[in-house]
């Protein structure tokens, strides 16, 4: 299993390529990472939150805010229906205002797929699907594979899967390696292309900001294309300073491999306010080689609507509230 | 509907980065400012006997704020009378109605939080970040803190019915105009008695603003009085034979000159002074925290903090590694408009202030250590100086020895933690110090090894009213703030 790691894109060539020999080996590394202060972590994801974005840059904010948006619908009770209106939803978000830009993505569970493909057709948003036996995770490796083969064969752009919190929390790196890198393979399809990789890691289980550094490095050095903060499914989800770690890891990632990873907060951020602080971490930390939607996204619904009203409210000087956006 | 129906534009990127619109807080938040004052004694807002006036300019553009008046030997002695004056009644109130008066200054401390912040940013010269989140908040709980100690003054530590010593002159510097009249005014309230300070000659317009509140308060007259003036008011306060106690804040020379002056007096000194602290790091530090805290340590304030971690003691196995990270940090700092909300690093101070710091940063790059500073455009008016870091830097340099009390960072190298305490406590100073490391038998060793009054661990400049702040060596001695505050303005 473990030679899967010298295929793995992120350790090619980099040095680091033996990291993932063993679980010894890899557990060293992992713990071998600089730790994490707490409170001196959240007070400076709080500093970067006084920021203040005003005018100029407030209107350049909201639309690239908007265009990093993964448009989300993952629930039980999704049809069809719902998830055509959502797409239409993610290609003109204000019917009242051409100029507004679309989202990225549209993300949905698998069964979905095909329907959001098709709704989607002739744009450029992409297809997500969330896979892996999502959110919980718990499944054989074989059904997580079929899973993600499942939705990548039905046309998903990107696959958004979920480690084994339970095995990462038990010190099994390894096996949670080895899972990236297959879902990774199971990624390919038949001309040599893959769909996108963004892996997440459930961050309001890995309690320890330790864990989220060490979670991080281990997705990247997988071959993980993003990394994400959560499901959006459990009691905590994106929060600035575990958001404001990942960056970190990104960052600290390509100065030492030369492999770019986007990062995605998901779950809990629904206010342009949220938005802004996001994207000021992003621009202070990364600077603006990660602030493009190919680099950074948002996992979000009702996120998209508050943007479109404070858009709205920038572009005509009033506000004008909740029956002046759609609903879909 | 739409009136701009085109795409938001793309804003200027800087170095990489997304430019912030401007977001400038309105001066006129900052309320009323007078075109002249005159001092504040019994209550009152009198004329100055001397008819000698000074200037406060606003650091950013140099514009004149206001004028002030120079206090004469003869004003001081009308404060001082004021306050004996009003000693009597003031002490021998019940601590419950001194702690009234306390919590209702730090009441409307808060309600005009934002009017005293930025008359504070717009005569210092701080980033209005700082007043309106560090400042201002501070200087409410230091009133809140020594209000609760007011009625349980039996119970500090220093015996049954510990008694207040009478009149304090306190002198206080610029690079925290408010907060350090906190830090005097409140205890010395609190514990019954009654003060004469003297603000800096370059930020006096927080302190007669207090005095208004004071005013608001309802406080009984002569309690407070603010004398404004330079180092002669400075001076004559600190050698009125009527003073009971002195508390300076300030440079270690002038510290120097109280204490020979007050030398063979009856009076009680305490001094808070120079520094020139150490922030040790080791390899397994929390690097990314620690790259903040180094830039909180030495950034912060403009640099103009006694305590600011002016000294950075970087373990020689990561030294490129920190250097890197730190370097990529100070490219993202906001120096300019002390106004605008996003602004990291505002005005230096003074002229005066600006040239010592050229001086030392010219020294520093003569006797051969390695200056570096991101690039980055300063205003055209005004006193600033870019954030600076220097490497290769050894003890026997004199930017590794004197305060320079500016955005200017020296760089040093240790082996070991013998040789990291070694280092750290070869200065006459010993004000703060911090320490780097995710090992917890380290942080307390090195905290018993480090002599320095603050000893901050994983983390650099922070203040609470709870905690006792104050020098070994040439940084002075007393401590202010926690109970430990609460000796220095009681007869024990």
């Amino acid at each position: 299993m473990s030679t899967l790691a010298a295929n793995a894109p992120g350790a090619a060539g980099s040095g680091l390529a033996d990291v993932a020999a063993s679980e010894a080996s890899l557990r060293r590394f992992l713990h071998g990472l600089p730790g994490v202060d707490q409170v001196g972590l959240e007070a400076r994801a709080a500093t970067l939150g006084t920021r203040s974005i005003k005018t100029t840059a407030k209107a350049y904010a909201i639309d690239l805010a908007i265009s990093m948006i993964d448009l989300t619908t993952l629930e039980g009770a999704d049809t069809v229906g719902k998830v055509r209106a959502l797409c239409t939803k993610g290609r003109n978000p204000d019917p009242s205002d051409p100029s507004a830009p679309r989202v990225a993505a549209i993300c949905v569970y698998p069964d979905m797929v095909a329907t959001a493909k098709a709704a989607l057709r002739g744009t450029d948003i992409q297809v997500a699907s969330v896979a892996t036996a999502f959110p919980a995770g718990r499944a054989a490796l074989p059904v997580k594979l079929a899973d993600t083969a499942d939705a990548v064969a039905d046309g998903a752009d990107e696959i958004d899967m979920v480690i084994d919190r339970g095995a990462f929390l038990s010190g099994r790196y390894l096996d949670v390696f080895n899972e990236i890198v297959a879902v990774k393979e199971a990624c390919r399809r038949p001309d040599g292309t893959s769909a996108h990789l963004k892996v997440i890691f459930e961050t309001g289980e890995l309690q320890t900001y330790d864990n989220v550094r060490r979670a991080s490095w281990l997705a990247m050095l997988a071959g993980a294309d993003f990394i994400k903060t959560s499901t959006g499914k459990v009691a905590v989800n994106a929060t600035p300073p575990v958001t404001l770690l990942m960056l970190e890891a990104v960052r600290d990632f390509r100065a030492q491999t030369g492999i770019q990873v986007g990062v995605k907060p998901a779950g809990g951020i629904k206010t342009t306010k949220d938005a802004m602080k996001y994207l000021v971490m992003v621009n202070e930390t990364l600077g603006d080689d990660w602030l493009t939607p190919h680099w950074f996204r948002f996992g979000a619904s009702s996120l998209l609507n508050d943007l479109l009203m404070q858009r709205q409210k920038l572009t005509t000087g009033r506000y004008s509230g909740p029956d002046y956006v759609t609903v879909d | 509907m739409a009136k701009n129906n085109k795409k938001a534009e793309e804003p200027v990127r800087k170095n990489g980065l997304f430019e912030y619109a401007p977001a400038p807080e309105s001066p006129a938040a900052a309320g009323d400012i007078a075109t002249s004052y005159g001092h504040f004694i019994g209550g009152e807002f009198v004329e100055s006997s001397g008819s000698e006036a000074l200037k406060t300019v606003n650091p950013a553009t140099e514009q004149v704020l206001a004028e002030f008046a120079h206090g004469t030997d003869e004003d001081v002695d009308r404060a001082v009378t004021a306050a004996r004056k009003a000693f009597a009644d003031w002490s021998a109130l019940p601590g419950s109605e001194r702690a009234k008066y306390l919590f209702r200054i730090a009441r409307i401390i808060q309600e005009r939080s934002r009017e005293l912040a930025v008359l504070e940013s717009i005569d210092n010269g701080k980033p209005i970040r700082e007043t309106r989140d560090v400042d201002l908040p501070l200087v409410a709980a230091h009133f809140f803190y020594y209000a609760g100690w007011a009625d349980k003054l039996d119970y500090a530590g220093f015996g049954p019915n510990p008694r207040p010593l009478g009149v304090a002159g306190q002198v206080i510097p610029w690079n925290f105009p408010l907060l350090m009249l906190a830090w005097k005014i409140a205890p010395a309230l609190a514990t019954g008695n009654t003060v004469v300070l003297k603000p800096a000659e370059t930020t006096p317009l927080t302190a007669l603003r207090f005095a208004e509140i004071c005013r608001q308060a309802g406080l009984p007259k002569g309690v407070v009085n603010i004398v404004t003036g330079d180092g002669r008011t400075g001076a004559a306060l600190t050698a009125h034979p009527d003073v009971n106690k002195v508390a300076f804040t300030g440079s270690t020379p002038v510290g120097r000159a109280i204490a020979k002056q007050l030398a063979g007096t009856r009076k009680k000194l305490s001094l808070e002074l120079g520094g020139k602290a150490a922030n040790i790091v080791f390899d397994d530090a929390p690097i990314d925290q620690a790259v903040e805290g180094i830039v909180n340590g030495i950034f912060f304030n403009q640099g103009h903090v006694c305590c600011a971690g002016s000294r950075l003691l970087v373990q020689e196995s990561i030294q490129d590694e920190l250097l890197d990270a730190l370097k990529r940090r100070m490219a993202t700092l906001r120096v300019g408009d002390p106004l605008d909300k996003n602004t990291d690093i505002g005005a230096i101070n003074s002229a005066e202030q600006l040239a010592r710091i050229t001086a030392l940063t010219d020294a520093g790059e003569s006797e051969g250590a390695e200056r570096w500073s991101p690039s980055c455009d300063l205003p055209a008016n005004g006193f600033w100086f870019r954030p600076t870091l220097f490497t290769g830097v050894s003890q026997a340099h004199r930017i590794a020895q004197e305060e320079i009390f500016g955005p200017v960072l020296s760089v040093l190298t240790f082996r070991t933690p013998t040789e990291a305490v070694e280092k750290a406590n070869n200065t006459p100073y010993g004000l703060s110090a911090g320490i780097w490391t995710e090992k917890g038998s380290r942080i307390l060793w090195m905290a018993n090894q480090l002599k320095a009054g603050v000893v901050w661990a994983n983390t650099f400049n922070k203040f609470d009213p709870t905690s006792p702040f104050g020098g070994y060596k040439e940084s002075g001695y007393g401590r202010e703030g926690g109970r430990h505050g609460l000796e220095a303005y009681l007869d024990v």
